[in-house]
């Protein structure tokens, strides 16, 4: 008799639940410590189920089919020097933030779900979670192949490790990831594995490489999309995570939207940065970041939040802010690294006018009002030789870290500033999502490490910022930083193109 | 009712996968994006094994999907012989 | 609570208490309507430094660049103190007038509305 295949639901069970055991001579709240000090209740952990029931044997064949596939591009890709194929060089910038600021983010989730896993005393999560943890290490290692043939012939991308650690605009995602990783298992699932995956990581992941593919840049958007046919496995564990929980107790709903209503600001915070990204980074545009907000934001995450609505889960707080959000952060951002640009891993430039009249037209409410009048005001200089470099260091939000750049969203013309006072100290925010953040826990952020008061501490050398660039950041002064135009990048590329 | 959605990478293998989409979701959106495709249905869209192994000529197992996978939308139910994405 | 730790009472290390710049205290001073400039800029200060001294030396130098600064009629300046209206005292020391660790000092010039009149 022919021996019978298992179906894909008594698999999962041997291969997943059968590998756990009882607890004879050790307690179980000993061996898995972490699980209630958040609050969490947990009744029955047998209730969890993963919907693909994918097994580690499943998963290492099919993992192993996308590497082959992501590689054999890659090294096509090389093979046909693919660098010189891409849209426009100054597209190579957005590379270099996503392997300073990104990619060592999925080294950071691969450290967080090997931990969340271990404190998990339910067997199907644990293995789901120890899934997670080992794409996220292949995603920061297929990134950084990726981009080592973009270091082979362009400048900024050779110390992409020790400038996440200590660039001022790389403590944005950095202490994102901290904060997620600094808290308990169920608060980083919420964070990191809903929160982030389920709704954030699409907007890169999706309609950014989209773009990637659009300017010619065949290596990344095939380790964007390799990773992100991961990310649908992990967003499916986030939303599993939070049904569980919201089924698990009724205790557990306003703990749980809690953490909604705080990763979902701290997330579409470290988003300004790829909104950035799409709207003045990508030469042939594809969408605009309205536009992808609206599709996976807004539609996608509308959706999800009605489903959830049984559970007496509500949207996350402020949406309507994030809402009219949309049409700002992106141009408030570019023009912030644009005068920071002597002090940026990259480079900076204003756009093009035929660029200035897509934003126009993607952006017909704000963008000729607010916006256009600050990249005139950069041409004037610019053509009179006076390039606009800022000549102070900003003040930055104690939870987002990032500079005081955003505006009230029924005035764009004037800063937004929020600010508490806790045990003599006075603390500022960049909006109200950020000051509740740290209201609700005061001792976690007092300890910020916040680029300006550090450099003004001595912690980063000095005394100049020249100084600091080069000798704390590591960023090859003349050669990574300042304007676009007139960069080693761009006349290399002239001479690839035989324009120079 | 809310759409869910499933995004696949533009190649050879998924053009059989969303014909098979197409057969067993008459209903669904189809953009093309560069390098993607976006397949869009409300309420609920399924991908039927036995569909796309019609289409593809030879076996296929839904776990497959996976290699052509980008992104979805939707709670998530895979099986033997389907996967399916609804919104309550 | 303070913060949710596994730790009972635990408390975190202030990181930018005044004790750690060498003397200097932090004021960030803003230009409200005046995005040329993204951010308000934070300086490191000594607390007695006279205002006169952050007016004429300090500032003037980022916030030159402005076609507008050269037209500010300072006698009709606004001025807030973390955001209460505020009368700064030229010749009498930051933090004698309340400008302490971490204030936030905002000018407003309100017949100046920026490059293009569009609080740029």
């Amino acid at each position: 008799m022919a021996t019978k295949k298992l179906n894909l639901k008594d698999k999962y069970r041997l291969l997943t639940r059968d590998l756990d055991w009882e607890f004879s001579y050790q307690d179980r709240k000993e061996a898995f410590p972490y699980e209630e000090f958040e609050g969490i209740k947990i009744t029955d952990w047998s209730k969890w189920e993963d919907p693909f029931r994918l097994t580690m044997d499943s998963y290492w064949k099919y993992q192993a089919e996308k590497e082959k596939k992501l590689y054999a591009i890659l090294d096509a890709f090389s093979q046909n020097n693919g660098q010189t194929n891409i849209s426009d060089p100054r597209y190579v910038n957005a590379l270099k933030i996503f392997l300073t600021g990104v990619s060592p983010l999925e080294y950071q989730a691969y450290q967080g779900f090997a931990q969340t896993g271990r404190e998990f005393g339910g067997i199907g999560a644990r293995v789901a979670c120890q899934m997670q943890s080992i794409d996220e290490l292949r995603h920061v290692q297929t990134q950084i192949h990726a981009m080592s043939h973009y270091n082979k012939f362009f400048d900024g991308f050779q110390e992409f490790s020790h400038q996440h650690d200590r660039i001022w605009y790389l403590s944005v995602p950095k202490s994102f990831f901290n904060d997620a990783r600094a808290a308990g298992p169920f608060e980083f699932m919420v964070a990191i594995g809903f929160s982030f995956e389920y709704v954030l990581t699409n907007l890169l992941f999706v309609p950014f490489m989209s773009g990637a593919a659009y300017n010619g840049d065949m290596a990344t958007v095939t380790f964007g999309f390799s990773a992100q046919s991961d990310e649908a496995r992990h967003m499916t564990l986030g939303l599993e995570v939070i049904k569980f929980l919201l089924e698990q107790h009724e205790d557990n709903v306003p703990i749980v939207q809690k953490w909604i209503d705080k990763w979902f600001w701290r997330g579409t915070r470290l988003l300004t940065i790829v909104a950035m990204m799409m709207d003045y980074m990508l030469p042939n545009k594809v969408m605009s970041w309205k536009e992808a907000w609206e599709v996976y934001f807004e539609e996608a995450g509308g959706a999800l939040f009605k489903d959830l609505a049984r559970y007496g889960i509500r949207m996350p707080k402020y949406a309507e802010t994030i809402e009219k959000e949309k049409e700002h952060i992106s141009h408030q951002a570019w023009w912030t690294f644009y005068t920071h640009g002597h002090a940026t891993g990259f480079h900076t430039w204003v756009p093009s006018d035929e660029e200035l009249d897509w934003l126009s037209e993607k952006y017909p409410d704000t963008f000729d009002k607010y916006y256009r009048p600050r990249w005139e005001m950069a041409k004037e200089m610019e053509a009179k030789g006076e390039r606009f470099y800022t000549k102070a260091l900003p003040q930055l939000c104690t939870v987002c870290q990032i500079p005081m750049l955003f505006t009230e969203m029924d005035d764009p013309t004037q800063t937004c500033y929020r600010s508490s006072d806790y045990e003599e100290n006075k603390y500022h925010f960049c909006s109200d999502g950020c000051k509740d953040i740290f209201d609700d826990e005061p001792e976690k952020y007092v300890q910020s490490w916040l680029p300006v008061h550090q450099i003004f501490q001595g912690n980063c050398g000095g005394p100049d910022v020249e100084d600091i660039l080069r000798d704390y950041y590591r960023i090859n002064v003349g050669t990574d930083n300042m304007d676009m135009k007139g960069s080693p990048d761009e006349l290399r590329w002239k001479e690839w193109k035989g324009t120079a | 009712m809310s759409k869910v959605y499933i995004a696949l990478q533009d190649n050879d293998v998924s053009r059989y996968i969303v014909e098979a989409i197409e057969e067993d979701n008459p209903d669904v959106t189809v953009i093309h994006m560069p390098a993607m495709i976006r397949i869009e249905n409300e309420g609920f869209l399924v991908v039927k094994r036995e569909t796309v192994e019609e289409k593809l000529g030879r076996e296929w197992d839904v776990q497959e999907l996976h290699l052509n996978l980008i992104t979805l939308g939707g709670n998530v139910d895979e099986e033997d012989d389907q996967l399916s994405l609804t919104w309550n | 609570m303070p913060v949710h730790a596994i730790t009972p009472n635990y408390s975190g290390e202030v990181k930018d208490r005044v004790e750690n710049f060498h003397g200097n205290q932090v004021v960030y001073v803003g230009w409200d309507k005046h995005l040329m400039f993204c951010a308000p800029f934070a300086f490191p200060l000594p607390p007695d430094m006279p205002f006169r001294v952050l007016l004429e030396t300090v500032m003037p130098d980022p916030f030159c660049v402005h076609p507008e600064w050269e037209k500010i009629d300072w006698s009709q300046v606004n001025w807030l103190l973390d955001g209460k209206p505020f009368m700064p005292q030229l010749d009498v020391a930051l933090q004698d007038q309340g400008v302490g660790h971490k204030s936030v000092v905002r000018f407003q010039t309100p017949e100046l509305l920026g490059f293009h009149n569009a609080g740029v």
